[in-house]
């Protein structure tokens, strides 16, 4: 598999970071090296393995469903570039 | 008497007991050599009013008589970990300003201890590298030093290893994603110990691949490292993969004493291209183990190979998940927007000038290999091999083995900028030796055992079995004592 200039392009949109097009070549080269390099897990035998989703044997902990915290909306926002009135503040989304 | 930021963990314990030197002494000590060590770019946030008053309080609490081996100790915190009130940026600049409102667990069990807060140290973005060059403070330097070049002290806890092995405190935390603690450790002839996944609370580490990354102490010897793991180590009900497993008195456990155990050389490791001194301190390692009355066996790890291709796979697609949080929204940087910049602009341009090169780039692989239609061929995969590559250590154990010997690194030390040219494939091979581990989620230990030719540190490392940090640090000892590694950097800053 090859990545192309326009899937460099949509990847780097999915990620929400932006890239200037005269930047794409060379990301689509860099991506394709490393999906290169990837690609030798095709030599292993999978067969009637699973997926290894955690590395401990252990089952997901479960607690209580009850509010176990709250009430600090000032210490929630007071790293926000931009908060107002007990709000996190945006760009409108909605026209 | 030497120089009190010096000491070991250790030492400095039994002298503080003794009445022989005060928490206020030893942390003047470091906060002086800190600021004499700019040249490294080792501490990167500086919090000498908060150390001197951990300082005082814990000359309290050893007059009291309530003290623990941490009251007192003077330890540097890797950037990744949040500190109440003090900057955790994890070396992005799209965490600046951030100073998180709550502890992580493991400061917090440090705190708790009775240890001083010194500063933050130096990493790569995110833990994202291997030469400490991906972080927005610029590069840690290494305390050793053989030419006129700037050597790296490797990534992606650079400021940890450069901090301890210049003495500027007496131990420091890391966190090991892929070998961001072991690698370093051998870059700068220190003791750097991953725990097996689960032992210590990942809670307010910031994430980078949240099913690989455990966070470990970085000390100037093995002994140092069961103090310090067993201060760090906990149950914490706030990390749903942290286990419910006692945390032992590993101390305690070192008894120096390995007859009759059984190491594992695995053949894997022996890769092309590896420099002969590595291949000789390696078998030079495993003559040491067997002095001390353990037998050598040869053994296999057949999918070894695979790890490198697996893990980044998985690291990336879980980074892509985690990172996906700094959006401009509820911390950090925010870009500024131009007219008519709606929020999906805002996203991007803050993303694009907030993370580093090197974040970008696995971020848009995670993406990548998460996206759909590559779900299978990529991420699915890289689990499959992973859960292989997790079999074939259980294989080993079962087969009788206690603990594995292996290179650390497959090179010492090298220049700052060296790998600038090469492409990222080349700067992940430095990743070779470590990342199965991570994959496997077992413990592993790298220990300095020498020097190469040009007077540069070598370690070895040892990996044990999940949840036997204690037997794992006994077997480090052994290796520590026989190697007799007392070299330190000539000081050039």
């Amino acid at each position: 598999m090859s990545i192309t200039e326009d899937q460099a392009r949509k990847v780097a949109h999915l990620a929400r970071i932006a890239v200037d097009d005269a930047a794409l070549p060379a990301l689509a080269r860099e991506l394709n090296g490393i999906l290169h390099f990837m690609e030798q897990l095709n030599e292993v035998d999978v067969t009637g393995v699973e997926p290894m989703t955690g590395v401990t044997p252990m089952r997901l902990k479960r607690r209580e469903d009850v509010v176990t915290t709250g009430e600090m909306a000032d210490r929630i926002l007071s790293n926000a570039p931009d908060a107002r009135e007990g709000f996190f503040a945006v760009p409108k989304v909605v026209e | 008497m030497t120089d009190l930021n010096s000491l070991t963990v250790a030492d400095a314990r039994d002298a503080l007991r003794k009445g022989e030197t005060t928490a206020v002494e030893l942390t003047e000590a470091c906060l002086s050599a800190i600021d004499a060590a700019g040249a490294l770019n080792a501490f990167v946030h500086h919090t000498p009013d908060m150390a001197r008053d951990m300082a005082q309080a814990a000359d309290a609490r050893i007059k009291s008589g309530d003290a623990t081996a941490l009251t007192g100790i003077p330890l540097g915190i890797k950037d990744v970990f949040c500190v109440k009130g003090v900057p955790s940026q994890a070396a992005s600049r799209i965490l600046q300003g951030f100073r998180p409102e709550y502890e992580s667990t493991v400061t917090q069990n440090l705190w708790n201890a009775g240890a001083v807060m010194l500063g933050k140290l130096n990493q790569d973005e995110f833990a994202m590298g291997s030469a400490n060059e991906s972080s927005c403070y610029g590069p840690a330097v290494n305390p050793w030093k053989v030419d006129d070049r700037q050597l790296t002290p490797g990534g992606s806890s650079g400021g940890s290893a450069a901090a301890v092995a210049a003495d500027l405190c007496l131990a420091a935390t890391g966190t090991d994603t892929g070998g961001s603690i072991r690698q370093p450790a051998a870059f700068t002839g220190i003791v750097g110990l991953k725990p097996t996944y689960g032992r210590v609370s990942r809670w307010g580490v910031i994430a980078y691949a949240s099913s690989l990354d455990q966070a470990g102490p970085m000390t100037k010897t093995v002994r140092d490292a069961a103090i310090m793991l067993g201060a760090m180590a906990s149950v914490d009900p706030q990390d749903s993969t942290s286990a419910d497993v006692a945390v032992p008195d590993y101390e305690s456990l070192l008894t120096g004493d390995i007859r009759g155990k059984r190491i594992g050389i695995p053949r894997e490791y022996r890769v092309e291209g590896m420099p002969p001194e590595i291949d000789a301190l390696w078998h030079k390692g495993a003559e040491m183990l067997r002095d001390a009355g353990a037998e050598i066996v040869d053994i296999s790890l057949p999918h070894t190979k695979y790890a490198l291709p697996a893990y980044y796979v998985i690291a990336p697609a879980e980074a892509s998940s985690n990172l996906a949080r700094y959006d401009g929204v509820r911390y950090g940087h925010r870009a500024k927007l131009g007219q008519g910049d709606g929020i999906t602009e805002m996203y991007e341009k803050t993303r694009a000038e907030g993370f580093g090169l090197e974040v970008q780039r696995r971020v848009m692989i995670g993406t990548y290999v998460l996206s759909a239609g590559f779900y299978d061929a990529y991420y699915n995969r890289a689990r499959k091999v992973r859960a292989l590559i997790k079999r074939d250590f259980e294989n080993a154990f079962a087969q009788g083995i206690d603990a594995i010997l292996a290179p650390t690194t497959p090179t010492a030390a090298f220049g700052i900028g060296a790998m600038d040219s090469s492409d990222p494939v080349q700067m992940y091979l430095n990743d070779v030796f470590t990342v199965t581990l991570n994959l496997a989620g077992l413990p592993g230990i790298a220990v300095p055992v020498g020097l190469d030719k040009q007077g540069l540190p070598l370690g070895l490392q040892m990996f044990g079995k999940p949840f036997e940090e204690g037997e794992l640090l006994n077997h480090a000892l052994v290796l520590e004592r026989a190697a007799g590694f007392v070299a330190k950097p000539d000081r050039w800053w």
